[in-house]
């Protein structure tokens, strides 16, 4: 059994000029965890997902990936590596349709590269999984309509398809349920727990039930800081989460 | 119109299929081998000759402005580099250095153009957007520069050759113009099958999602900066085979292959023919060069035309010509076509009528500006008039005003036959 966490990051700090919004975050989390971050608007949560993602270089600190130093590392390179992710603010590719958004998604994690030789249509690997992974997102019958025409709710499901479509081992997703009501938040969690399983999953989060009822672990993020990590249970009695956070929204 | 833009560009991309497509193609194979049997004048021969290479030019310019979303003001330099490769080549096998079949010289001119696809890319593909249109610029001027400095491009006057060289294979010898048309259009051929070949590889698509994307395309594990230096090298390949066959067409090669000037072309092609469609550029790079050599006769004023229909295009059309056409899919399916032919004519009329007092009045001005050494007599469309007097510039101005009230009126004549007809496909469409 390998015991070193898929993901760690040690006294990792950001600064964006003068102002550090990631105040030295140290975080281990063990192979197949579903891990979730909480935390006021504006606590940085984004802010460290672009670092381990590599979006942003941290202004100091370590990001090891399965044991391995990313921290200088481009997104390419990490994405490589089997971490994925997804944003906060939609982020796809507008002008392609959603079946070609799900295959460049594959493209590469299929060992295809920069190919300039081989038929995309007749890929079969590629055909099989890109089909496979819109069904999947229920996108089924919008597969030739253009992404940039998608309705919100599909957008952020092509969002989901895209992040997880390449078979990523480490997958964060930030805040994947903002702005969808009730049942399409249920809709939602039902799907992350469906492609998500046997991966790491990192998640923020506001919903909190969602929080609660899906993670094995949450981690509360205050001012860039991590002010307490431990299961659902222990979070919930944990009196500084209270006083910082929980308390504001009366949950 | 905004209900037209609604019907999306990958709807109107599968509209054309199976059995059309076919057709499609056949055509684009067959039109161009026939066709100097039906126009055989030499001016008719050398003009499908230009429009050829200007194909080429204009497709390998497409795969970076359309496909990849690059803009660029230097595209020259491949072309031009790649024909004095040529012309070097074509004047060392007269000199019998070595033996090259003239056939596959365009080779040579396609390795030039990756060669320095390949050392200038890496430097301009490092960014996308102005910087790269900045870059692709500076290397233009750069090599323009250069090649009045450096004896290799042969000064002011250019390297000239000869390429009758006596290698030709199976006894052709290049000499005759036909001859040179089928080289081209061979050539040109072979080009758009690749070029539109590539479009559809794993590279092909991810250059379109770096194209919109370039963020999200790292987040898929691929260096957007190394996707489209590899596009860009590809396609100064197809700039340096065009280059290449203008050096065997024209026997000399000069700065201007390499200037700002052989670098707007393309632009102007791709971006009147459309940057969206994959024949875009080559109805672009034919209407262009129509205009070019057929204008070219009448009027000195050209380029500026030339600059009126592109500016007509950016402003009312940026879809280009070939989306204009793709526009008309749904209601042609529908079969609802007729529907839009009165208005069509209508707007011709008055367009035709504005056209021409638009054209009077250029005339004019420039008479005025450039020949008025000669006097102010001039002759247009056959009329021999003064325009000294007032009489020609109060027809001409007439002839706009007219033309523009009846020509507005046209347009929401076609606005409103348009939506007539989308609203009888919706209709028909919740019906089912
Ligand atoms: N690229 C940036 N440049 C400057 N400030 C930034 C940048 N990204 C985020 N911030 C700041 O960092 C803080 C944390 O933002 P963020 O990580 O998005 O918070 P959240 O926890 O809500 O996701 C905010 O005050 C934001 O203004
Ligand atoms: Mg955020």
């Amino acid at each position: 059994m390998n015991n070193t966490p898929i993901l760690e990051l040690a006294d990792v700090t950001k600064s964006f000029g003068k102002t550090q919004i990631i105040n030295g975050v140290s975080l281990a989390v063990p192979r197949g965890e579903r891990h979730a971050i909480i935390g006021p608007n504006g606590a940085g949560k984004s802010t460290m997902f672009n670092l381990i993602s590599g979006r942003f270089p941290v202004s100091s600190g370590k990001i090891l990936l399965d044991g391995n130093d990313i921290t200088a590392m481009p997104p390419f390179e990490i994405n490589r590596r089997k971490l994925s992710r997804s944003f906060q603010v939609t982020n796809i590719f507008h002008r392609l349709s959603v079946y070609d958004n799900i295959r460049c998604a594959v493209l590469w994690s299929l060992g295809y590269k920069h190919s300039f030789w081989r038929s995309l249509n007749r890929l079969k690997d590629v055909t099989e999984l890109a089909n496979h992974t819109v069904e999947e997102i229920g996108l089924g019958a919008k597969g030739e309509a253009l992404a940039g025409a998608l309705t919100y709710a599909e957008q952020r499901a092509l969002e989901l398809g895209i992040t997880i479509a390449g078979g990523a081992e480490v997958i964060l997703l930030d805040e994947p349920t903002a702005g969808m009501n009730h049942s399409e938040t249920d809709a939602a969690v039902e799907l992350i727990l469906k492609v998500t399983k046997g991966k790491t999953l990192l998640m923020v989060e506001h919903d909190m039930g969602v929080v609660f009822g899906m993670a094995d672990r949450i981690s509360v993020l205050v001012y860039g800081k991590i002010i307490a990590t431990g299961p659902p249970e222990e979070i919930r009695g944990n009196k500084a989460v209270k006083e910082a956070y929980l308390g504001e929204e009366a949950v | 119109m905004s209900d037209i833009k609604a019907i999306s560009i990958a709807e109107v991309d599968k509209g054309m299929s199976g059995i059309r497509r076919w057709v499609f193609w056949i055509i684009a194979v067959v039109a161009p081998l026939i066709l100097p049997l039906i126009f055989d004048s030499s001016y008719a021969i050398s003009m499908m000759s230009q429009m050829g290479i200007a194909i080429i030019f204009a497709l390998s310019y497409n795969m970076l402005l359309g496909n990849s979303g690059l803009l660029s003001f230097g595209h020259a330099v491949y072309f031009g580099l790649g024909g004095y490769f040529v012309i070097h080549a074509l004047n060392a096998i007269d000199a019998g250095k070595f033996y090259f079949p003239v056939t596959f010289l365009p080779l040579l001119g396609g390795l030039g153009g990756l060669i320095f696809g390949i050392s200038f890319g890496y430097v301009s593909t490092k960014r996308a957007g102005v910087t790269f249109a900045m870059i692709s610029m500076g290397i233009g001027e750069l090599m323009f520069a250069a090649s009045s400095v450096l004896p290799i491009f042969g000064g002011e006057a250019g390297v000239s050759s000869n390429r009758v060289t006596g290698t030709g294979l199976f006894g052709i010898n290049y000499g005759p113009p036909i001859q040179i048309y089928y080289l081209i259009a061979g050539w040109a051929m072979v080009s758009a099958l690749l070029i539109y070949a590539l479009s559809l590889t794993p590279l092909g698509r991810m250059v379109n999602a770096v194209r919109d994307n370039p963020e999200r395309a790292e987040f898929v594990g691929y260096n957007p900066q190394r996707v489209r230096f590899i596009i860009l090298a590809l396609s100064s390949i197809f700039a340096g085979i065009a280059g290449g066959l203008a050096a065997i067409n024209y026997e000399i090669v000069s700065q201007e292959y390499l200037s700002a000037n052989q670098s707007a072309m393309p632009l102007l092609m791709t971006y009147i023919g459309g940057t969206m469609h994959f024949f875009g550029p080559v109805l672009g790079a034919i209407l262009v060069t129509f205009l070019q050599v057929v204008v070219g006769v009448y009027t000195k004023a050209w380029p500026l035309y030339m600059g009126i229909v592109f500016m007509i295009m950016v402003l009312f059309a940026p879809q280009g010509l070939a989306g204009l056409i793709m526009q008309h899919q749904p209601i042609l399916r529908a079969g609802l076509g007729a529907r839009l032919i009165p208005s069509y004519l209508y707007a011709m009329v008055s367009g035709l009528i504005m056209l021409l007092g638009i054209i009077s009045l250029v005339e004019f001005i420039y008479h005025l500006s450039t020949e008025i050494h000669s006097g102010t007599e001039m002759t247009l469309f056959g009329i021999s008039f003064d325009i000294a007097s007032s009489f020609p510039w109060v027809i001409t101005i007439l002839l706009i005003a007219v033309g523009f009230f009846f020509f507005r009126r046209a347009c929401s004549a076609i606005s409103s036959s348009w939506n007539s007809a989308l609203a009888e496909i919706k209709g028909s469409e919740s019906h089912e």
